[in-house]
């Protein structure tokens, strides 16, 4: 019955922090405040970097320790710092309004949770690795950030949303598959760093065209 | 076993967890005060409410029915069969085949529902505000409680405590992630359940905000005591329920009587640690407007689920 017990302790841990990566992910789509959703992101990164660790501690890959420095760097500390300094700049430290309300989004995300956890389901049968049962909840972390992207109207928090989601993908990759090579990494960490900053610029910008950052805005065409 | 030593330790259990269960409320209470910087009443003040309750002359509205006399009998009554069911400090307890986890939540219910009929009989439109207030919670709590028995249940095969408890403590040590979900979703119950702060604020009389208060308002003297002394029960029943299933270590096995004592001082420490905690989260959050109550509800019901989820993806 318990086929739990008999897989090591490290695996035991990964999982672990699977649950909690894939926690983080649901309370970012029930939260209301920007400020609180960086910090959870900023948490999410680092369990991210926890996990990378305890793999390459446990198959004696050294690339991944740097991949978890990066990580670390990255998503735990410039990133939410840049992201802490945008919203004071903008001044957007408010509630958010969702486009769907909580409950049902929450509903919906469930619903998410059970089809990625089926489609990877038959994936991970046949992947090699111990900790193969943590694709389910790597994809179900990104559906679920794909979900806060689409639910919120404004900008900053669709930001935190797509950082998110490259949470969710990284996971998949290192407990997955044990991590990619160091450059395809670097390559994407600096993909989202200037990604990052560019939306920063992106956001002064719509600011001063509709005083606000509700990317509804958008949506129409005017003449100026 | 043997029979007698079950029936000693029940007997033991029992009178412990009722007379301890005052000093949690007040522990809870007194470490509130020291967060907020006042000095606070005392961790043995609940003792001193209940003594100066039962010594004065219980007055009853002139239209009340013998339910609402009958109330706070059945309510201890409950709260106290509840302490005697969970392995508070021993697991093999001739109480324990009585009711497993369902019927539990079901002796819940039943209070519930008999404190909620108290608070409409007398017909104010305070208790029956509260009463309304406190259904709605209820059915919302209900379930997503359920859901974090049921996946302890799933790990343990089985809904029985005591069962549990032995799969979960007594084995070697292994991580179910399936559990962190659902120690938080048991956690945002308990608050709801419990009438603590995110839900309900234990210490306002304020109309606008009181649920549990306003159900029990038409209450006096013994009356009220037995409600308080129940309220104190349910909350310690609760954490007893949520030390049995997430960190069940220390409790006695049947017939060890060094065990026991051992069994208790650990209680003890959990409880201490318990009510800090507790008095930590009431301080640092705000309470929700009760029409949030359903989504905070919602939440909790969808994390015991997600745990759920998660057991059949991660732990099969």
């Amino acid at each position: 019955m318990n086929t739990v017990v008999n897989i090591p302790f490290y695996a035991q841990l990964i999982n672990l922090i699977a649950a909690l990566i894939l926690l983080i992910a649901f309370s970012m789509l029930t939260q209301r405040r920007i400020r609180s959703l960086i910090n959870l992101f900023a948490a999410q990164g680092a369990l991210l970097v926890l996990s990378t660790a305890i793999v390459a501690y446990s198959t004696g890959q050294p690339h991944l320790y740097y991949s978890a420095l990066l990580t670390l760097a990255l998503k735990v500390v410039l990133l939410p710092w840049i992201l802490h300094r945008l919203t004071r700049a903008l001044n957007v430290q408010w509630d958010v309004e969702p486009l769907i309300n909580i409950p049902a989004t929450m509903l919906l995300g469930i619903v998410l949770v059970i089809f990625a956890f089926n489609l990877a389901a038959p994936i991970s049968q046949i992947a090699g690795t111990i900790t193969k049962s943590t694709l389910g909840i790597a994809l179900a972390s990104i559906l679920l950030s794909f979900l806060m992207m689409i639910t919120r109207s404004k900008a900053v928090s669709q930001v935190v949303g797509f950082l998110s989601m490259e949470n969710g993908l990284f996971f998949a990759a290192t407990s997955a598959t044990y991590g990619m090579p160091l450059v395809v990494e670097l390559g994407i960490a600096l993909d989202v760093l200037v990604g990052t900053l560019v939306f920063g610029v992106f956001f002064f910008h719509i600011r001063e065209t509709f005083e606000s950052l509700d990317i509804h805005h958008l949506e129409k065409l005017r003449e100026r | 076993m043997n029979q007698a030593g079950g029936i000693v330790f029940q007997v033991l259990q029992s009178v412990l967890v009722v007379l301890i269960a005052p000093l949690m409320l007040g522990w809870v209470n007194q470490c509130r005060a020291w967060l907020q910087n006042r000095s606070g009443p005392g961790i043995t003040q609940p003792y001193r409410v209940i003594h100066k309750l039962l010594y004065k002359e219980a007055v009853v509205a002139y239209d009340a029915s013998p339910l609402f006399r009958a109330t706070p009998y059945i309510l201890f009554g409950c709260m106290w069969l509840a302490v005697g069911i969970v392995p508070v400090l021993a697991t093999d307890l001739p109480f324990a085949p009585a009711a497993d986890v369902v019927a539990l939540v079901g002796l819940f219910a039943l209070a519930r529902v008999f404190v909620s009929l108290a608070g409409m009989d007398t017909g104010t439109s305070f208790g029956t505000l509260g009463a309304r207030r406190e259904m709605m919670i209820g059915f919302l709590a209900e379930p997503a409680m359920l859901m974090t028995l049921f996946t302890a249940s799933l790990i343990s095969q089985s809904t029985s405590l005591p069962t549990i408890v032995e799969t979960l403590g007594q084995r070697e040590l292994v991580i179910y992630p399936s559990m962190a979900f659902a120690a938080i979703a048991f956690l945002m119950v308990l608050l709801a359940e419990n009438a603590r702060i995110p839900i309900d604020n234990p210490s306002t009389h304020l109309e606008l905000t009181m649920i549990h208060e306003a159900m029990i308002l038409e209450y006096s003297a013994r009356h009220l005591a037995l409600v308080e002394w129940a309220s104190s029960l349910k909350l310690t029943a609760y954490i007893a329920i949520g030390f049995a299933i997430f960190v069940p270590w220390g409790i006695a096995q049947p017939d060890d009587w060094r065990g026991l004592a051992i069994a208790f001082a650990v209680f003890t420490v959990k409880l201490a640690l318990a009510g800090a905690g507790l008095a930590v989260i009431e301080t640092v959050s705000a309470k929700m407007r009760i029409f949030r109550a359903p989504e905070f509800l919602a939440t909790a019901f969808l994390l015991a689920t997600l745990g759920m989820l998660t057991h059949f993806v991660l732990e099969t």
